[in-house]
């Protein structure tokens, strides 16, 4: 099936629905390194004409990863939910547009239709939205989850703090863990990188993370983010493991480079659920996704950027995570190279999980050789809290130790929180007035009360590496 | 530290003190102070002038000429080449173009004697004063312990605008057994001269990265030159014994787990 349009007398055809997506997507550097990027602003504004008169019901007929090759595109097309995707069912992508922005259109509307979306879907009516058109319906969406906190309320934004250090000393990993929690960082997840993928590492860090929330009792969840399959070990040992972490992308082979299958997240999954660890949710899951990953592994299928990434949410979405982000600005500018695109990946990103019905979140992030600096990430962060973002990570100073790259800064949250007026999770909103680490209204005090970390501070002190 | 209020109770104070002793744990920037949402404007211009040392290290250019004049004095056969991309825009958009060599280059370097068992390639990579600070010291230590291993070595072939992958076509033209990878690393905040060193075995064009065994931060501050060379020299002789490269020769040797961030090229 072709595609075609005119403009001015000229006549722009695209052969199939995979070309067209990637033609009508807005300009980034992955897309022209995988060769199917629009070779004209104009080409790309006709291929978006074509996809606005695309009826929505056409991804549903189409397998841009074949079906019988692929358990991700297995997974999209069987779980699709037919009755939800009724009352979109007639429009055509530019149609959906409207509908989406139309303020008659609900937030629960938005939700019942979630699961009758495809992720094709989102990301293909994403491609013809504005930037005030992708926040302005993301603030609509509402995902709620929660474990020992709740993510995603109205009015409400979290924060994963990212204790990181480049040998996984627990002395160094604590020391920025108190830092953060003195910014009242910390309430999506406490959550390290770890340098090696060992389980012994694994067992330690989060046998540390879970000392130090425990001795301040913190209600919040904490992770390590070791490979999916470190994690089951560490579980069958009765480590404490509150989030199963895991890298995720597109298509079944690019879940292959990570070393995952959909079987074996469904079995870290179970094991993380036998645990009952949570307080107040069920959800156990974070996964962490970035545009250029499935390219990066020679497993994108010849399927622009974006619409793959979005491919990954449904992965997300089938087992119930309490966290997923975007990781936009880490893989560099040959995927996404400078600060406008970056900017506006995360958005696209964001919009797409939430029109999915994914607890989304951003690490708004850049590296050193990306044409990008901290004005981007100021300039991101606000977009992404207008649009109502889950959660965001934060480092101390921004400036991670470990996988050599800037995210946000303890710092960069009490802006959001003073500036945008951005509150933390009830639960630990709480606890930082019970401490005295913030007021009875969560504004977080210029002096923190000497019994809110002290305890932790000796018992750093004493701690071996 | 600038402050809203004045210190109500000396144990606050204590607190903020004693966070600022854990700063012997960790290189991670803690216990910065606030004034408000911001940072102190001290601290702020200490990180941006880390960031502009870093991007001005993407950018900076390879000076072969002095370079190569230097490892001619020190008897080094020399080849200067580029890589297929034209500049560092393309460069870092186009991994695909500086992972194979120019015509020219491809051309100059076939007309080199082969068959040496280790050719060495040094490429600016992402960090040109990486190459630039760390290339000599490195290999003044690392010649003499090839040589004595009774390894043929040679020729050095300086890269512009190539990432490691370009060791291979390097490699494989030369007929080398081994190829030594010396680029300059992705510059950090922290550091923006580590040189990283990658070998490969039988190098051909398409080679995995998985087949590449790395030793990384190498700079004045991290993994001296010294240590460097012992490391590389030790990888090196065991590649030639068990004819391997990359994760089959991390296993022989039951190293520690690869670590999870990948090359940083």
């Amino acid at each position: 099936m072709s595609f075609h349009t005119t403009i001015n007398g000229t006549r722009w055809t695209f052969d199939d629905l995979k070309t067209l997506l990637a033609k009508a997507s807005p300009a980034r550097s992955g897309d022209a390194l995988a060769g199917i990027a629009a070779h004209s602003a104009i080409e790309r504004v006709a291929a978006q004409t074509a996809l606005a008169d695309l009826p929505l019901k056409t991804f549903l007929d189409v397998d841009l990863v074949p079906y019988d090759e692929d358990e991700v595109s297995r997974l999209i097309l069987d779980s699709h939910d037919l009755p939800a995707f009724a009352p979109v069912s007639h429009l055509t992508v530019g149609a959906f547009r409207e509908w989406l922005l139309d303020t008659r259109t609900t937030t629960s509307q938005l939700t019942a239709l979630a699961p009758g979306l495809t992720p094709e879907m989102a990301a293909a009516v994403s491609k013809i939205m504005r930037a005030q058109d992708l926040i302005a319906v993301a603030a609509k969406c509402n995902v709620v989850t929660a474990f020992r906190s709740t993510i995603g309320l109205a009015g409400r934004l979290s924060t994963r703090l990212q204790p990181n250090h480049p040998t996984d000393d627990s002395r160094g990993i604590a020391a920025s863990l108190l830092d953060g929690l003195l910014y009242g960082v910390g309430d999506a997840v406490i959550g390290v990188n770890p340098a090696t993928d060992t389980l012994h590492d694994y067992v330690r860090v989060v046998s540390l993370l879970d000392d130090v929330r425990q001795r301040l009792d913190v209600p919040t969840q904490t992770c390590c983010l070791g490979h999916v399959a470190t994690a089951i070990q560490a579980i069958n040992l009765g480590a404490p493991v509150d989030l199963v972490f895991q890298s995720i992308a597109g298509s079944e082979k690019a879940n292959r480079g990570f070393g995952i299958s959909l079987s074996v997240l469904a079995e870290a999954h179970d094991a993380a659920l036998s645990l009952a660890r949570g307080t107040v949710g069920r959800n156990v899951m974070y996964f962490e996704t970035g545009q250029g990953s499935a390219l990066s592994a020679d497993a994108h299928f010849g399927i622009d950027q974006q619409t793959m990434e979005a491919r990954a949410y449904a992965i997300a979405r089938r087992f119930s995570p309490l966290l997923v982000n975007t990781v936009v600005g880490f893989i560099g500018p040959e995927y996404l190279y400078n600060g406008k695109e970056i900017a506006r990946a995360g958005l696209e990103d964001h919009f797409c999980g939430k029109l999915l019905g994914v607890p989304m979140g951003c690490d708004v992030c850049y590296t050193n050789h990306a044409e990008a600096d901290q004005d981007d990430m100021d300039t991101l962060l606000t977009l992404l809290s207008a649009a109502g973002v889950s959660f965001v990570i934060a480092v101390p100073g921004a400036d991670d130790v470990m996988l050599n790259y800037q995210s946000l800064a303890f710092h960069d949250i009490l802006y959001a929180r003073q500036t945008l007026g951005r509150r933390c999770a009830p639960e630990f909103e709480s606890w930082l007035s019970r401490v005295g680490l913030a007021d009875a209204d969560g504004r977080l005090l210029e002096q923190p009360a000497s019994g809110a970390i002290g305890p932790a501070i000796a018992m750093i002190e004493t701690m071996r590496a | 530290m600038i402050r809203d209020d004045p210190p109500r109770d000396g144990d606050q104070l204590a607190v903020l003190d004693k966070l600022a002793g854990l700063r012997r744990f960790t290189p991670a920037r803690i216990a910065l102070g606030r004034c408000g949402s911001g940072q102190p404007t001290m601290t702020g211009l200490n990180f941006m002038l880390d960031h502009a040392r870093a991007r001005d290290a993407v950018h900076a250019a390879l000076d072969c000429e002095a370079l190569g004049r230097s490892l001619r004095e020190r008897n080094w056969d020399v080849i200067a080449v580029r890589s297929s991309a034209a500049d560092r825009a393309e460069y870092l958009r186009r991994p695909d173009l500086g992972r194979r060599l120019s015509p020219e280059g491809r051309l100059a370097i076939e007309g080199q004697r082969r068959g040496n068992d280790v050719a060495i390639a040094a490429a600016d990579g992402l960090s040109a004063s990486a190459v630039e600070i760390n290339l000599l010291p490195l290999l003044d230590h690392l010649q003499p312990l090839l040589l004595a291993k009774g390894l043929t070595v040679g020729p050095i072939v300086l890269v512009e605008q190539g990432r490691v992958a370009i060791g291979d076509e390097i490699g494989e033209t030369l007929g080398a057994r081994l190829v030594v990878v010396l680029i300059g690393e992705r510059p950090g905040l922290s550091a923006a001269d580590s040189l990283g060193a990658y070998m490969t075995w039988q190098p051909r064009i398409g080679t995995m990265d998985s087949n590449r065994n790395c030793i990384s931060n190498i700079r004045p501050a991290g993994l001296l030159p010294e240590d460097a060379a012992a490391q590389i020299v030790g990888l090196v002789e065991l590649a030639f014994r068990h004819a391997v490269t990359g994760v089959q020769l991390n296993d022989l040797r039951g190293a520690d787990a690869m670590p999870l961030v990948g090359p940083r090229e």
